[in-house]
């Protein structure tokens, strides 16, 4: 299916320090259109450990699509090459029952809207439950304490309310600290969090991505967070990777970020307005500097 | 603002749906010219004023006026003439299958305009050439899409424009170009604007005034320049803006 260059062998991060958790090398996903390939990754490469990783990047990107090829969630007619290496195994070469195994147990990712991500039909605590049936074989009573462990490791301390409620019955701030306790039920190593908080308030944002990095820092997980947003990845990540037309244009220290060298970094993080803002007119991004589109 | 003519009148509105009381005893004044944020979290009620004031939400009592006209229940034509609004999401507010011309022809029509030229000389306002003219929407991009919404808000001549959270679909690059497209326009045709928004620099950019809600009220009314210098009175103001500053101050540090 994929092309596996390097079998599953263990990767240094850049920098030669921890082990890698995961490795993705020259990355690439295609999707057909009318005029011919669209490459949405174009030859993506980098080293994750155990450390917060932010993709940034605005509609288009890319940096969605990377997320899901890592899980391995692409479709056809989309394609996708290159090598992924995750806890020493080549995923690429895994079948489809083994990449579920995978999936929600070592990688889980928490998505946008947890209106559309929860199962509407199924109450929260039924829905966390089955999350942890899915990856083992607890007792009926096992259950009940780990759901409840769940929704209080997500500071959600009235947990059995909160298990019999249906997820129109929540907020949704407490959506996603629901979907962030259902995706962490199976310990994973890694959190794919995709926009994780844009359909939230910025009050409860804040909580959630405090929330998020808090377990994440304290289970030594990695995770990657990908966003629109540059001062939220700046400030809940370790290292950021700005992407833009399928390619990374700058990879930099999250403290760094305010030293990026890239036209297209720099004129993002000049485009934002602030707080204190004073400018008569927003600069506006010179596509053509860098063929962008 | 200079020649003190009041725009926007609101008289201690209060707006339900069906039981649940989402605003409630709303005043506010907007002078002509003039440029006026509402702002608050989601269910704090701030769209719903834009609803009541435009007739999307009937089921209003109190107050509302505008350019010194008091507003009914009912629809009214002479309004939709002077108060337009601009939606957030692009992709939902315009029809799939009809054609920019369409959409900005059928006010005109409604309305019995007979002027060519407006087409064309709004779609330049907002900065589209002749080629969009006969577009689709779906062969647009976002930031296109939201300048033909505000054409399609503009193409009455409105002197009021009510725009509910008119850049937080779009990506930061394409809500630069769209702000900038707001702030000239106001600058231009002398438009008075009731901005709806969770995002506070926005505020700063766009706004003099802004009133915070919570829960259906008005709790605060202030000078932009509180954002600058944190001068809220309200506690509720204080802990929203210094939220936002605490996300917003990350991206230059």
């Amino acid at each position: 299916m994929m092309a596996s260059p390097e079998g599953s062998e263990m990767r240094q991060g850049p920098e030669g320090a921890a082990p890698g958790l995961l490795s993705v090398r020259d990355l690439t996903v295609t999707f057909p259109t009318p005029r011919g390939p669209a490459r949405v990754v174009d030859g993506l490469s980098f080293e994750l450990g155990r450390e917060r990783l932010g993709i940034v990047g605005e509609s288009g990107s890319g940096k969605s699509m990377t997320g899901r090829a890592i899980l391995r969630l692409i479709r056809p007619p989309g394609r996708v090459t290159g090598g992924l290496t995750f806890e020493g195994r080549d995923l690429t070469s895994l079948s489809e029952r083994q990449m579920r195994a995978v999936r929600g147990a070592r990688i889980s990712m928490v998505m946008q809207d947890p209106r559309y991500s929860l199962n509407p039909v199924m109450t929260v605590g039924e829905q966390i439950a089955e999350a942890l049936r899915t990856h083992e074989r607890p007792g009926r009573a096992e259950v009940r304490a780990r759901v409840r462990e769940a929704l209080r490791s997500v500071r959600l301390d009235d947990a059995d309310r909160i298990a019999r409620l249906y997820p129109h019955e929540v907020s949704g701030g407490m959506g996603q600290r629901i979907m962030i306790a259902m995706m962490l039920i199976p310990k994973p190593a890694l959190l794919i969090a995709d926009e994780p908080t844009s359909a939230l308030d910025v009050s409860i944002q804040g909580e959630v991505l405090r929330l998020m990095d808090d377990l994440v820092r304290a289970r030594g997980m990695g995770l990657i967070l990908i966003s629109h947003d540059l001062p939220l990845v700046a400030r809940y990540c370790d290292r950021i990777l700005v992407m833009h037309a399928g390619r990374v244009v700058e990879s930099c220290a999250a403290s760094e970020l305010h030293r990026a060298t890239h036209p297209y970094t720099r004129g993002l993080l000049a485009a934002v307005p602030r707080m204190d803002e004073t400018r008569a007119e927003l600069p506006v991004l010179d596509r053509s500097a860098w063929g962008g589109t | 603002m200079g020649r003190d003519v009041t725009a926007l009148r609101i008289r201690d509105l209060t707006v339900s749906y069906g039981e649940t009381r989402a605003v409630e005893g709303v005043s506010l004044d907007v002078a002509e010219g003039e440029s006026v944020a509402l702002v608050g979290e989601s269910g704090s009620g701030k769209s719903t004023v834009l609803k009541a004031i435009t007739g999307l939400a009937p089921d209003w009592t109190g107050g509302i006026e505008i350019f010194g006209r008091p507003r009914g229940h009912r629809p009214d034509k002479a309004l939709a003439a002077t108060c337009q609004m601009v939606f957030q999401d692009p992709y939902g507010s315009l029809h799939p299958r009809r054609t920019v011309d369409a959409v900005l022809t059928e006010a005109l029509r409604i309305h019995g305009i007979r002027d060519d030229d407006r087409v064309s000389r709004t779609l330049s306002e907002v900065g589209l050439d002749a080629r969009f003219r006969f577009r689709y929407p779906h062969q647009l991009s976002g930031g296109q899409r939201q300048r033909v919404a505000i054409a399609r808000a503009l193409i009455l001549r409105p002197r009021l424009l009510l725009l509910d959270e008119p850049t937080s679909a779009l990506d930061v690059s394409v809500q630069a170009e769209i702000l900038n497209l707001l702030k000239r326009l106001r600058a231009e045709l002398g438009l008075t604007y009731l901005l709806v928004t969770h995002d506070l620099p926005v505020v700063g950019f766009l706004c003099e005034r802004l009133a915070v809600m919570r829960g259906g009220r008005i709790v605060e009314v202030a000078p932009v320049a509180a954002l600058r210098d944190g001068a809220f009175a309200d506690p509720y103001s204080r802990s929203l803006h210094a939220e936002s500053l605490r996300h917003d101050t990350e991206a230059d540090p």
